[in-house]
């Protein structure tokens, strides 16, 4: 692998850094430490900069309109946007556009044109219902959300857990069991319209999250036509699991960017704040946790850059993006904790990031697949079928 | 914590604002029906918390509640989706600045999944 960036990929790497520093961490100094969104009229100034860039719809391939960035560069970016105090669950409170449901490009023409067209034109929304109440880590076996053909439609009853932007959005890919003892191969996607009769976002889901906060949501003998199964029946499972093999890589590259940020607020601060007549840098103990952080992002760099290039060469890579996910977010949340620890009392209040980092990189290690099952799927990697 | 913010009321007058808390949270006011009239909260840039907010609105409404809560933004998104669905408008002094691009709720809805005890009930 080469270790080294290309010219064009430094030339983005230092563009999207710029953007960030100057334009969104001074933007933050006034708005609610909280927050997930910027004023409208920033966000539409802020857009059309990225849009000149070149850059605006990270991760839509070229011939839908996007940037066509390949998985390297695409990671190198994901590190930059994220540093700043939303930007773990917000990178640039959004400006940077995105792929959204990137399952869509797999879609049928008519599909493409009631779903993903006007998703990419900013007029749709669609949010991604994958887990239940039964589970998330083991999806294949705990969805329980039934759907029965009946005629033309489907009709589906169950419940989803933990969905953002359910409640803003237009249409959602729903994963329901429609063959139910199949297993992992008796899973069905199906798009649905949020105003079908039936479907209901029952609460908002309160947790240690600022940015975009979950839903649960019931279905009700909500009838979907036959037309909305996106690929095919009992094929649902595949269509979830490449999803979440290749979303660990930009997950990871989020919590990297997060790290790098904290760990340069500590290196400044531990210059420049003196405790019995010396500066922290110079002791031991601080030098240590600086060296600490310094470790867990270069590791986290590593095997995450490592992910993305396999992806890029085509190569199998699910080994090394569950490698690169249990490695930065446990990594990264140590850097956090230890920037915290040196930032002393401020590193806890809300005029600094740290502790909003804090709550939302605990999510991290749970998110996307918990820690537990990263390690379940290198160990299956490393040990083989017999591990089954 | 219910969906709804179901507390008492409590007159907003200057001695009962004074000993509010100074955390973050949310709140609401109403009119002389009880009826809400706004919802808002006290974040992290809020002066005196909870404390600092209802000072702005003395003598403006009669009546006021609060919920101290870490998670401000959300739980006031929330409290603002639940008036929408019970009353199909936001609260009327809520800016359309405060109420853009928020989600739908169906509160209304009853849970189909029973919530299994150690009983099994």
């Amino acid at each position: 692998m080469q270790l080294q960036l290309t010219q064009e990929q430094d030339m983005v790497v230092r563009m999207v850094r710029r953007f960030v520093r100057e334009e969104i961490v001074p933007l933050e100094i006034n708005l609610d430490p909280d927050t997930d969104q910027l004023p409208e009229e920033d966000s539409r100034r802020l857009k059309a900069i990225v849009q000149d860039m070149g850059l605006f719809g990270l991760g839509i391939p070229k011939e839908y309109g996007g940037p066509d960035l390949d998985m390297v560069t695409q990671t190198l970016i994901s590190m930059e946007i994220s540093q700043h105090r939303a930007g773990l669950y917000a990178p640039c409170y959004g400006v940077f556009g995105g792929a959204g449901l990137a399952q869509l490009f797999e879609s049928s023409d008519v599909q493409k044109e009631n779903y993903l067209y006007p998703t990419l034109r900013g007029e749709k929304r669609g949010f991604f219902g994958l887990t239940e109440p039964s589970g998330g880590s083991d999806p294949a076996r705990a969805i329980q959300t039934r759907a029965v053909r009946d005629g033309d439609d489907w009709v589906i009853n169950g419940s989803k857990i933990f969905i953002s932007g359910a409640d803003r959005a237009d249409f959602g890919l729903v994963f329901a069991r429609t063959s139910p003892d199949k297993g992992r191969g008796g899973v069905t996607c199906f798009i649905v319209d949020t105003d079908t009769p039936g479907f209901h976002v029952r609460r908002i889901v309160h947790t240690l999250r600022s940015a975009h906060y979950a839903t649960e949501l019931q279905f009700e003998d909500m009838r979907v036509p036959h037309a909305n199964v996106l690929g095919e029946v009992n094929k649902g499972f595949a269509i979830a699991n490449d999803r979440l093999s290749r979303q660990r890589i930009p997950y990871s590259a989020g919590c990297i960017g997060v790290a790098i940020k904290a760990h340069e607020m500590a290196l400044e601060y531990s210059k420049i704040r003196e405790t019995f007549g010396a500066t922290l840098s110079s002791r031991q103990s601080i030098q240590w946790m600086l060296v600490d952080n310094e470790i867990d992002i270069q590791q986290a760099k590593w095997a995450t850059l490592e992910a993305a290039d396999l992806a890029d060469r085509g190569e199998p890579f699910r080994k090394q993006a569950a490698m690169a996910k249990l490695v930065s977010t446990e990594g990264a949340s140590r850097v956090v904790d230890r920037s915290m620890q040196i930032h002393g009392g401020y590193g806890v209040t809300k005029d600094f990031p740290f502790e909003r980092w804090y709550r939302e990189m605990r999510i991290r290690r749970i998110g996307e697949g918990p820690s537990e099952v990263q390690r379940h799927i290198i160990a299956r990697d490393i040990l083989g079928s017999s591990l089954r | 914590m219910g969906v709804r913010l179901e507390k008492p009321w409590l007159t907003l007058d200057p001695e009962l604002v004074a000993r509010l808390p100074g955390q973050l949270g949310v709140f609401q006011l109403a009119n002389e029906n009880r009826e809400v009239v706004y919802i808002g909260f006290a974040g992290g840039q809020s002066l005196f918390g909870l404390k600092g907010e209802l000072g702005n609105w003395l003598g403006r409404w009669p009546f006021f509640r609060i919920e101290v809560n870490m998670a401000y933004r959300t739980r006031c998104r929330e409290l603002l989706m639940v008036h929408f669905s019970d009353h199909g408008a936001y609260p009327t002094e809520n800016t359309a600045k405060e109420t853009a691009g928020l989600g739908r709720l169906s509160v209304t809805a009853v849970p189909t999944i029973p919530i299994k005890t150690k009983e099994g009930g």
